[in-house]
C-alpha cells in the first residue's frame, strides 16, 4: 500500500518533470532563431538596406528596398481583394446564418481551407492568370495572397461579431433600424477592435509567405511599380539570396528576415494586447 | 420608480424635454400647431415625423440586398475550392491522360526523356512528415499538459507567447536559419553522433552531407509544434472543470488527475491535433526545399537528401520546359491539394466533435 502510493508519487512527479522538460526544448530553439537573427540581422542591417535595390553579385552594398516595397503593393493588392470578402463572408456566418447548415458547412470550409499549403494557391493563381497573360505579374500574387486570407479573416470576424452581446443588436432594432444598417453601425462597430487584429493577423500570416510569389510575382532586381510586371518580395527575395554561394547575400538575406521578424512580432504582440481589451463584457 | 400620473390634463403624462407628441394622443396641439380646424380627429394632414417616416419606406430593398451579398461573399469560400480544384484538374489534364494512376506507382522522375513519376515525392513527404510527427508530438503534449495544468499563472502568458510566436515565424526564416545553423550542427555534431550510437540500425548509412531527409524532418518538427500543442490546449480547456475535480476527489496524484479526468475526454480532439500538425507538415514547402537536398531518390538512410511534393513544385515550376513537364507538376499540386483537403476535413472534425464548433485557432 504505501509502497504503491510511493510510486504513484513519484510518477507523478516524473511527469512534470517531463512536461517542464519538453517546455524548455520546445522554447531553446526559438531563443535560438532569434537570437541568432539578432545577432546576424543586426550588424548587416543599415540605411542603405532600406533605401537601395539589389547591387551586382560581387559589389558590396546593396539593399532590398525594392523587395519590401513590392511586398507592401502585393499586400495592399491582396488586402484590398481579400478583406472585404472575408469580413462579408463573416458578417454572414455570424449575423444571418446562425445555427443554419450553410453556415455550418462555411465554417468548416474556411477551416479546412486555411490548412491548404500555400503552394497550391499559387499553383492555382499560375493557371488562372499567368498562363492566360504570358508573363508573371504582381497582380497574380496578390491574387493569390488574396485567396489566402479570405479564410482567415472570416473566421476571425466571425469569431469577434459572436461576442457582441445580443442586447445592443436587439435595441438597434427595435429603434427601427433596418437589420443592414444594425449590422454596420451597431455589430461591426462594436467588434471593429477585434475585427482589425484579426485583418492584422491574416496579414501577418501573408506577409511571410514565399510559396505562393515563387511563380505568380517571380521576383525583380529592379524598382517596379506596375501591377502588370513581375515584382520583388521580401521573402521571396529572402530565399533566393539565401540558397545563393554569395556570403554578400547571405548577409542580406539575414537582415531582410530580421526585418519580416520584427514586423510580424509587432502584429503577434499587437494581436495580443487587443485581445486582452476587445472582447465587450456582459455579453449575452 | 414610480410613475406618478397628473390628473390635471385629459392628455397622458408626457415627458418633459420633449417638445413634439404622438399624433393622437395630443390632437388638440396639433390642431393648433398644423392650422387646420379638425376637432380632436386622429384623420388629418400627418404630422411632419409621419410624413418623414412613410416617405422613407422600411429599407426591405435595402435589407434584401445586403443580405445577399453577405450570401454572396460566404459562397465565395466554396468557389474559392470548386476553383482551385476545377484549374488544377484543368491543367494537369495532358499529364492524366498521359499516365493515368500510375504516375503515384512509378518511381522515375526524368524530366529529359518525358518519364513522370510521383513516387519518390510521396515517400519523401510522408517520411519527413511521419517523422517530424514522432518527435513533435511528445513535446507539443508536454508543453500543452504543462501550460494547461501545470504552469504557474505569472508564467502562462508569457510562454503562450513565446509558443504563439515561434507559430508566427515565416517558413522561409526557418529555411535560412536551417540551412546556416541546422546544417552545420547536422554535418559536423549531431550526425557523427547518431552514426556513433544508432548506425547498427541501419538508417544512417551513406554519407552525411547535412542536409537530408533527418534535417528537414526536425525543422519540420520545431514547425508544427506549436500547432499542435495550441489546439491540444484548447482542447484540454475544453473539458469541463467537474471532471478534473471528480478525480481528484478520489484522491488521485495530478498526473493521473490530467491522465484520466483531462486527456481521457480530450483523446479525440487531441488525435485531431496530431492529424492537424501532420496536415501542415505535408504543406510545408520552403524550409524544407532549403534542407531536404533535392534529390528525387528513395532511400533507407536518414542522411540521404530526398524530395517532398511541394519542394518538387517550388524548385522546377519556373524551369519546366515543355507542357507535359508542366502538367506533371500541376498533377502533382492536384495530389497534395486532395490529399491535404482529406487530412485537414478529419482533423477538423475530430477537433469539432470535442470543441462543439467553437471558433478554433486559425493557425
Amino acid at each position: 500500500m504505501r509502497l504503491n502510493s510511493a510510486r504513484r508519487y513519484a510518477v507523478n512527479h516524473l511527469v512534470t518533470g517531463l512536461a517542464v522538460l519538453s517546455t524548455v526544448l520546445v522554447i531553446v530553439p526559438l531563443v535560438a532563431i532569434m537570437v541568432y537573427l539578432i545577432y546576424k540581422g543586426a550588424s548587416s542591417l543599415n540605411l542603405a538596406f532600406f533605401t537601395h535595390i539589389p547591387a551586382p553579385v560581387g559589389e558590396p552594398g546593396g539593399g532590398m528596398a525594392n523587395a519590401m516595397l513590392g511586398s507592401g503593393i502585393i499586400l495592399a493588392l491582396a488586402s484590398s481583394m481579400g478583406i472585404p470578402v472575408g469580413i462579408a463572408a463573416g458578417v454572414y456566418l455570424a449575423e444571418y446564418g446562425r445555427g443554419r447548415m450553410l453556415a455550418m458547412a462555411v465554417r468548416f470550409t474556411a477551416d479546412v481551407l486555411n490548412g491548404i499549403p500555400s503552394i497550391v494557391m499559387g499553383i492555382a493563381a499560375y493557371s488562372l492568370i499567368v498562363m492566360r497573360q504570358m508573363h508573371f505579374s504582381a497582380l497574380s500574387g496578390g491574387v493569390a495572397l488574396a485567396i489566402m486570407m479570405v479564410p482567415t479573416i472570416t473566421r476571425t470576424t466571425e469569431e469577434m461579431l459572436m461576442t457582441v452581446p445580443h442586447a445592443i443588436r436587439e435595441a438597434a432594432l427595435g429603434l427601427g433600424v433596418p437589420k443592414w444598417r444594425t449590422v454596420m453601425s451597431v455589430s461591426l462597430r462594436t467588434a471593429s477592435p477585434g475585427i482589425i487584429t484579426g485583418c492584422m493577423l491574416a496579414f501577418a500570416r501573408v506577409a511571410g509567405e514565399t510559396a505562393p510569389l515563387l511563380f505568380t510575382a517571380f521576383g525583380n532586381q529592379f524598382w517596379s511599380f506596375k501591377l502588370n510586371e513581375p515584382i520583388a518580395a521580401l521573402p521571396l527575395q529572402i530565399y533566393v539570396y539565401a540558397i545563393s554561394p554569395y556570403d554578400e547575400w547571405h548577409r542580406l538575406a539575414w537582415a531582410g528576415s530580421l526585418v519580416l521578424i520584427l514586423m510580424i512580432m509587432v502584429s503577434v504582440t499587437l494581436v495580443r494586447i487587443y485581445a486582452a481589451r476587445g472582447t465587450l463584457k456582459g455579453a449575452s | 420608480m414610480s410613475l406618478e400620473l397628473e390628473p390635471e390634463s385629459s392628455s397622458p403624462p408626457t415627458a418633459p424635454s420633449t417638445q413634439m407628441d404622438a399624433p393622437q394622443l395630443r390632437a388638440p396641439a396639433i390642431v393648433s400647431f398644423v392650422g387646420a380646424a379638425e376637432p380632436a380627429a386622429v384623420e388629418g394632414p400627418p404630422s411632419p415625423i409621419r410624413q418623414y417616416l412613410s416617405k422613407r419606406g422600411n429599407g426591405g430593398l435595402a435589407d434584401k440586398t445586403f443580405a445577399a451579398v453577405m450570401l454572396v461573399c460566404a459562397l465565395s469560400i466554396f468557389a474559392i475550392v470548386l476553383f482551385i480544384l476545377t484549374i488544377l484538374i484543368l491543367r494537369s489534364r495532358l499529364s492524366l491522360a498521359q499516365f493515368g494512376f500510375g504516375f503515384f506507382v512509378h518511381s522515375s522522375w526524368d524530366p529529359v526523356s518525358g518519364d513522370f513519376g510521383a513516387l519518390p515525392f510521396i515517400f519523401g513527404t510522408l517520411a519527413t512528415s511521419f517523422l517530424a510527427l514522432a518527435m513533435a508530438v511528445p513535446l507539443a503534449l508536454g508543453v500543452a499538459i504543462f501550460l494547461s495544468e501545470l504552469c504557474p499563472a505569472r508564467l502562462r502568458a508569457p510562454i503562450s507567447f513565446l509558443t504563439e510566436l515561434l507559430a508566427a515565424i515565416p517558413s522561409v526564416v526557418y529555411g535560412l536559419w536551417a540551412v546556416f545553423v541546422l546544417v552545420p550542427i547536422m554535418r559536423d555534431q549531431l550526425g557523427p553522433l547518431l552514426l556513433k550510437y544508432l548506425g547498427w540500425t541501419g538508417f544512417f548509412g551513406g554519407y552525411n552531407f547535412g542536409v537530408g531527409m533527418l534535417t528537414a524532418s526536425i525543422i519540420l518538427a520545431i514547425m508544427i509544434l506549436p500547432i499542435i500543442s495550441s489546439i491540444t490546449r484548447d482542447i484540454m480547456l475544453a473539458v469541463p472543470t467537474s471532471q478534473r475535480e471528480a478525480v481528484l476527489a478520489l484522491g488521485a496524484t495530478r498526473w493521473e488527475m490530467i491522465r484520466t479526468g483531462v486527456l481521457r475526454n480530450a483523446r479525440i480532439g487531441i488525435v485531431g491535433a496530431v492529424i492537424l500538425g501532420l496536415g501542415r507538415a505535408l504543406g510545408e514547402t520552403m524550409a524544407v526545399t532549403m534542407v531536404i537536398g533535392n534529390h528525387p531518390d528513395i532511400s533507407k538512410s536518414l542522411f540521404a537528401p530526398g524530395y517532398t511534393l511541394a519542394s518538387v513544385i517550388a524548385n522546377e515550376f519556373t524551369e519546366a520546359t515543355g507542357d507535359l513537364y508542366l502538367s506533371a507538376l500541376i498533377e502533382i499540386g492536384l495530389a497534395l491539394f486532395i490529399v491535404t483537403i482529406v487530412v485537414n476535413a478529419i482533423a477538423r472534425a475530430l477537433v469539432w466533435a470535442v470543441t462543439r464548433g467553437a471558433p478554433a485557432r486559425v493557425i
